[in-house]
């Protein structure tokens, strides 16, 4: 059952990166478990740990003010690269609820969706003002997504709102089980599966 | 109303159109693998569900293989017990399994289509990114996530809202020495890795018409490398030649039929696409990456570019992190770098035709000393016809590592993996940080230019290689 999501209050952990990709986020060999748990630990592992497994003191989320973080921004184009659903588990796991970049990639939007966790997109603008409010406050900076009113705001000023599909975000805000959802509608793939293997050519395995 | 490839795909799939946005789509093939649905099954044990079709849903074993002996128990006891629970959930859902033991064993991009599993016009959905592979014949195809794979399994059907259109017209002929991958990279360079985010993108033009069935596949491998979730290219003579007496494609006046509806599949003359660009292949030299993203790539005759030479102070950042990373600095050659490690393989370049073109570049000649290079074809049928063809031979004696089907070095979930610092040479599809090993500095290019890399040492201009042609 998918956490419902509705309104969110969190610290901000700022990845000034494009193009973060989802070996990034989680690299191949954690991907070997059989369970959805367990990734937490192998978020951005080759950035967040030397190679002598001792955290890489740079790393934007080892910064202590990005402890507890539970936002993260980042650049455009955010999950590219391999479907592995693995990585929103693992972000999850870490404690995210919500991701705010200019863009996202296409599969990683909708595992996000699969998993409560948010993907806000914001105007580049708004994603670059809420990088120099980040670092103006030193790292201790809160937001506010609220998914019901669609809108990302900070107490301080900042306010905007953004998008989501109505199907995304009611199943979001419910925590819905897509599965049952689409079951309700068994009696049409029934109808539709009826008429397509009548005329179906592909040979099944003998 | 004149429509195109993907609207006649996509019309021909809608189970139910939701108010809200997005389409019920059913989904004709389901191809599954170890990595992406151990827990799609298990979520349909917690809730009591069946696989809704399986005898639409074929499953093989691919990612974290290893690629040596096949007698030889698994030495990695996580990548084995990934393994086992894809054996059982095959069994228990009466899913069809082409194992370690099977002949038909292969990356499952591979074996889709060697199979005649792959047909124009259906929908075909796995739990991997690189599914826009089948997209070549003409289906709509594209990569989900292990949610979604559990949804599939349950209901048979995808969710998706529907996504733009874009047209990626090739106009003219590749010269000798350039192949389709040269052609899918040169088109990433120019539209860049989201260049084509929420879009399908159709391949149009003389020069996608002249490719064969294999080239075209490398060619719809790579949309997702443009953000694209998948790639179509209609169907054609091309496609019913490669398809003809494969063992699942239909037969007898199954076939005649299905061939005439395959027939009405391309674009409408008239239709729009909702994004556009164009590419003169002639054109298009043989492409090499500096970077460690797919889009950062140039001309073998170019150079590692200067983060002042880009615009945005984004850009600069990861361009100068992307130099520091591969160990390189601004103005290096890229003809010329020196290489440790070759890899021919991945569900890009690891097809009949690309180990020919490779095997003729590296016939009668020898991998560079300090170079460890390895072929690991797509599939155990690829391995067999190559055996038969002698090129196992051609690559051994010139040094190469002949290997057992698999992915491999592509993602290095198996032994198969690069160590930090090594350079390498690859025909795979990603040169993301970290994904060939931890600190591995991967190039992409063709086939080709990767066995001449391996003899050289370094990278080479595959154009100017001996007497031999090499490449198409």
């Amino acid at each position: 059952m998918m956490e419902p999501f509705v309104r969110h209050t969190g610290r901000l952990a700022a990845l000034a990166r494009a193009n973060v990709d989802t070996d990034q986020i989680v690299p191949k060999q954690f991907l070997k478990r059989v369970e959805r748990t367990g990734f937490g630990p192998a978020l951005f592992h080759d950035w967040r740990f030397r190679p002598d497994g001792s955290p890489n003191p740079d790393f934007e989320l080892n910064q202590p003010v990005a402890r507890g973080a539970s936002i993260l921004l980042a650049g455009e184009n955010f999950g590219c690269g391999s479907s592995r659903e693995h990585a929103v588990w693992a972000l999850r796991e870490y404690g995210f609820r919500a991701i705010l970049a200019p863009s996202f990639a296409d599969i990683f939007f909708a595992n996000c969706c699969q998993n409560g966790l948010v993907p806000v997109r914001l105007l580049p603008q708004e994603i670059a003002e809420l990088f120099r409010r980040h670092q103006a406050a030193g790292g201790e900076y809160q937001l506010t997504v609220d998914l019901e009113e669609q809108r990302v705001h900070d107490g301080l000023g900042f306010r905007t709102t953004f998008s989501m599909e109505p199907y995304r975000r009611e199943m979001l805000l419910h925590g819905l089980d897509e599965i049952g959802r689409t079951l309700r509608f068994e009696d049409r793939i029934g109808a539709y599966e009826k008429n397509r293997d009548a005329g179906c050519e592909m040979r099944e395995p003998s | 109303m004149a429509r195109t490839l993907f609207d006649k795909v996509w019309d021909a799939h809608v189970v139910h159109q939701f108010p809200e946005g997005p389409a019920l789509l059913y989904v004709d093939l389901h191809l599954v693998h170890e990595v992406t649905s151990p827990q799609a099954f298990e979520g349909l044990r917690q809730a009591g569900r069946r696989v809704r079709r399986p005898a639409l849903t074929v499953a093989t074993v691919d990612h974290n293989v290893p690629t040596g002996d096949r007698a030889a128990p698994i030495a990695d006891p996580i990548a084995a017990r990934q393994l086992e629970a894809l054996a059982v959930n095959a069994r228990d859902f009466g899913v069809e399994l082409f194992d370690l033991r099977s002949p038909q064993q292969g990356i499952v991009h591979v074996i889709g289509p060697e199979l005649g599993l792959t047909q124009p016009g259906m929908v075909i959905v796995c739990g991997d990114s690189h599914t826009a592979t089948h997209g070549a014949f003409g289906a709509l195809a594209l990569g989900i996530g292990t949610s979604e794979v559990e949804h599939v399994l349950a209901t048979q059907c995808l969710v998706w809202s529907k996504p733009g259109t874009m047209e990626a017209r090739v106009t003219g002929t590749l010269a000798p020495g350039v192949t389709a991958k040269d052609l899918i990279l040169a088109l990433i360079g120019r539209i860049g890795t989201a260049g084509a985010t929420g879009h399908v993108i159709e391949y149009t033009g003389e020069a996608i018409r002249a490719l064969s069935m294999e080239e075209r596949m490398t060619v719809c491998n790579m949309s997702i490398e443009a953000g694209a979730r998948a790639g179509m290219i209609a169907p054609d003579e091309t496609t019913v030649a490669y398809l003809a007496g494969r063992p699942r494609a239909p037969s007898g006046a199954a076939w005649d039929r299905a061939v005439a509806t395959w027939r009405e599949l391309g674009t409408d003359p008239g239709a729009t696409y909702d994004k556009r660009v164009e590419l003169d292949a002639s054109e298009v030299a043989p492409q090499v990456t500096w970077g460690t993203s797919p889009g950062m790539v140039t001309p073998v005759t170019g150079h590692v570019p200067n983060p002042s030479d880009f615009p945005t102070d984004a850009e600069r950042r990861a361009v100068t992190r992307a130099l520091e990373y591969m160990g390189l600095a601004p103005g290096t050659p890229l003809e010329g770098l020196p290489i440790d490690r070759v890899f021919l393989g991945s569900c890009t370049n690891a097809r009949i035709e690309d180990l020919r073109a490779a095997a003729r570049t590296v016939r009668g000649r020898h991998v560079a000393t300090g170079v460890r290079a390895m072929v690991v074809p797509g599939s155990q049928q690829v391995k067999a016809q190559a055996e038969r063809e002698g090129l196992d031979r051609v690559f051994s004696e010139a040094g190469f590592e002949w290997r057992n089907a698999g992915c491999s070095m592509c993602l290095g979930m198996n032994p198969d993996v690069l160590q930090s610092g090594e350079r390498c040479a690859s025909t795979s599809n990603r040169n993301f940080e970290g994904r060939q090993g931890r600190g591995g500095r991967t190039h992409l290019m063709s086939p080709p230019m990767a066995a001449a890399a391996a003899v050289a040492g370094r990278i080479v201009d595959v154009r100017r290689w001996g007497e031999e042609p090499a490449g198409r």
